[in-house]
């Protein structure tokens, strides 16, 4: 194991990958000769060079779209968003073009790619580079949407993502990019679709993805304080979403919190509620507890962007409350 | 004639010379388009096709003469106005039909429809159906002939209305500065649905549109299928020669609606006909191979009754055809049906 960060997990995976496989190819704004805007294509110009890592003029609709079409030949495109906010003028082609391809065509057309880059809150950026949009694009049939909590998975997650042969949205976390954690020495993938179950306990299920887990982690040590033994899951991958491991947690728990950083209506927090509420109820000692981030949009002031998002406090009340020791 | 000058029968367009075999291809392939659109126009009618139904009356000659331009492995792909695009690249037209029809043989397996033909082992990728939005994906297939340098080039056609999408010019901006093999084409029908280009668009030189991307541009004809084709074998050949993108307008008109329910009141009558009975490109190669003595009236009589007959052989066939198989609802999402759908076909949910 060597301990390194969320960062350069991400740029070893990269680096693996396009080392193995001449298909791939990495672009996106500033991703080459500045070396990524956040770092995380550092080194790869000099290693791969310009064929393989190109820098794009500020136009995410069209070498989203690239993307797309590159895809469908054939080629394995990484394609950066500075952060998932720009991708929002891309959303054409990853909605009506990446997601539906395959299936409009009738399976003439894949499109293995990767969409990857900075999502979820920053820090005091203002309301249109903090924010969580992850279940706009879990509601679409035919993405996945994985989202990794710590380095190790992030490096595992993105190589299985490289290669999947559909559509992958990877969404990392802007603040979580200088975290450092263990990372095995020799190659490995970690296939999507299956949590983690990154704390056992059997009082609470505590179910968190991205930079929640490490916030519902330390929500876990304020209640083992109290004797209250928390279960935290991570279900890395959103869509396809391993609800089985959520389920099994809960039937030994009873009860069951889910935490996300974005807003409340209709996000990720729902549907988790929902499916443990479907497969799951005769096991449920209480209701299904949400914490999220407040319905507004992201203030710029240190007090209130603190406001309105999720904190620790918040996930050890709300466990506190599902196992009846509030 | 004698054998020798029968060998040699043909017509010389422009210095170009098109031989007999090949001029009664294009002619054949534009006929029927021209009776396959009326087919389905009918089958529409008769609420057999259902959603959107976009025809190409008098677009043929661009559809057929950029298909005798390209080669087989050039990547081509579309808007919505496909059904043309798609027979001349030479798709099975009975798999056409039947995607029109909704039936499991249709070319995507009846989950397309109209406005999404596709047909991989043509190169033929869709049938896109949001304006311009097939535009960033040809730029995606241009660039993978360049990553893959395998002398292939990529013709990524627009219509009037898609050229003013922003997508273009996104497109337009990274093709130029890449020197990326891809011949933008539009096809300037004159109207993006119910708008006349002179109402949609500040500059309607649509040739011109490339300027400021050092993007040359180039008007064509496209009613004459002889000139298109020759224009397109020199757009062709500039990309692929690798002096980057062109710009090709094709000058075009549609005889019905921009769609089934469109009745067009946008237009006068008198302007449908000086396109349609002026222009029309399937009359005029017929009045240029019966002046140079290739074929006579009633041999085009016959060959329009031969087609015809094929046509409704076609519809007959497509429409005897089952439709999808319940089970096509979940295919082709994912690569791994059930990896990523929910509820999981077949479980709980």
């Amino acid at each position: 194991m060597s301990k390194i960060t969320y960062r350069e997990a991400l740029n070893q995976a990269m680096a693996e990958e396009m080392g193995r496989d001449d298909n791939v190819f990495l672009m996106g704004e500033e991703v080459a000769e500045y070396n990524g805007a956040y770092k995380v294509s550092q080194g790869l110009l000099d290693k791969f060079g310009p064929r393989r890592v190109i820098d794009t003029p500020i136009t995410e609709l069209g070498f989203a779209g690239l993307g797309v079409g590159a895809a469908m030949t054939g080629l394995r495109p990484i394609i950066e968003f500075m952060t998932w906010n720009f991708a929002m003028l891309a959303l054409d082609q990853i909605v009506n073009a990446a997601a539906k391809m395959k299936y409009m065509s009738g399976g003439q057309y894949s499109v293995p790619m990767v969409f990857r880059g900075a999502g979820g809150s920053a820090a005091r950026v203002g309301a249109q580079h903090s924010q969580s949009l992850e279940n706009w694009l879990v509601n679409v049939p035919g993405l996945k949407v994985v989202m990794p909590s710590n380095p190790a998975d992030a490096k595992g997650l993105l190589k299985a993502s490289i290669r999947d042969n559909d559509t992958v949205i990877f969404i990392e976390n802007e603040i979580n990019y200088g975290d450092v954690g263990e990372v095995p020495d020799s190659e490995y993938l970690i296939p999507l679709g299956k949590a983690d179950v990154k704390l056992t306990g059997c009082d609470v299920t505590i179910v968190a993805h991205s930079r929640m887990t490490g916030f519902a982690l330390a929500a876990a040590k304020e209640l083992a304080k109290e004797g209250i033994e928390a279960e935290v899951v991570d279900p890395r991958t959103i869509r396809p979403l391993d609800e089985n491991t959520i389920i099994q947690s809960v039937a030994k728990t009873n009860c069951a919190v889910v935490v996300e950083e974005g807003w409340r209506f209709a996000g990720i927090g729902a549907e988790i509620s929902a499916r443990i509420m479907e497969r799951a109820f005769d096991d449920l000692d209480s209701p299904v507890i949400r914490v999220t981030g407040k319905d507004v949009p992201m203030p710029y002031a240190a007090n209130l962007e603190s406001l309105a998002l999720p904190s620790v406090r918040d996930i050890v009340e709300a466990a506190r409350t599902a196992c009846g020791r509030a | 004639m004698s054998a020798k000058q029968k060998q040699d029968a043909g017509i010389t367009h422009d210095g170009v010379f098109f031989a007999q075999e090949e001029l009664h291809k294009m002619h054949d392939k534009m006929l029927f388009i021209r009776r396959f659109e009326e087919k389905a126009g009918q089958m529409y009618g008769l609420k057999k096709i259902g959603g959107f139904c976009h025809l190409c009356n008098g677009q043929e000659a661009v559809c057929v003469g950029l298909n005798h331009a390209a080669r087989p492995d050039d990547n081509i792909m579309s808007s919505y106005r496909d059904h043309g695009h798609i027979l001349a690249r030479g798709t099975e037209p009975t798999a056409v039909m039947a995607e029109l029809l909704g039936r499991s043989g249709g070319v995507v397996k009846g989950k397309g429809g109209s406005m999404h033909m596709f047909d991989a082992s043509k190169h033929f990728a869709g049938g896109n159906g949001i304006v311009g939005e097939q535009v960033p994906i040809g730029l995606g297939f241009g660039f993978s002939n360049w990553y893959k340098d395998d002398g292939g080039v990529t013709i990524c056609i627009m219509g009037d209305g898609g050229i003013n999408q922003g997508a273009v010019y996104e497109s337009f901006n990274m093709a130029a500065l890449w020197k990326l093999p891809i011949v933008f084409m539009v096809e300037n029908n004159q109207y993006a649905m119910g708008t006349s280009l002179d109402r949609a668009s500040a500059e309607t030189q649509l040739f011109k549109r490339g300027i400021s991307f050092k993007i040359p541009g180039m008007k064509i004809d496209g009613m004459d299928v002889l000139e298109f084709k020759k224009k397109m074998d020199e757009a062709i050949e500039h990309t692929r020669s690798g002096q980057g993108p062109i710009l090709v307008e094709a000058m075009t008109y549609r005889y019905r609606g921009h769609s089934m329910s469109d009745p067009a009141t946008y237009r006068t009558r008198a302007e449908v006909d000086e396109w349609r009975t002026g222009r029309d490109p399937i009359a005029r190669i017929q009045a240029q191979m019966i002046k140079a003595d290739l074929a006579t009236e009633e041999s085009f009589k016959q060959k329009d009754r031969d087609i015809k007959k094929e046509v409704a052989a076609i519809a007959k066939s497509a429409e005897s055809q089952p439709e999808p198989d319940e089970a096509e609802l979940w295919t082709d999402i994912y690569t791994d049906p059930i990896a990523g759908a929910y509820p999981y076909p077949g479980k709980v949910g």
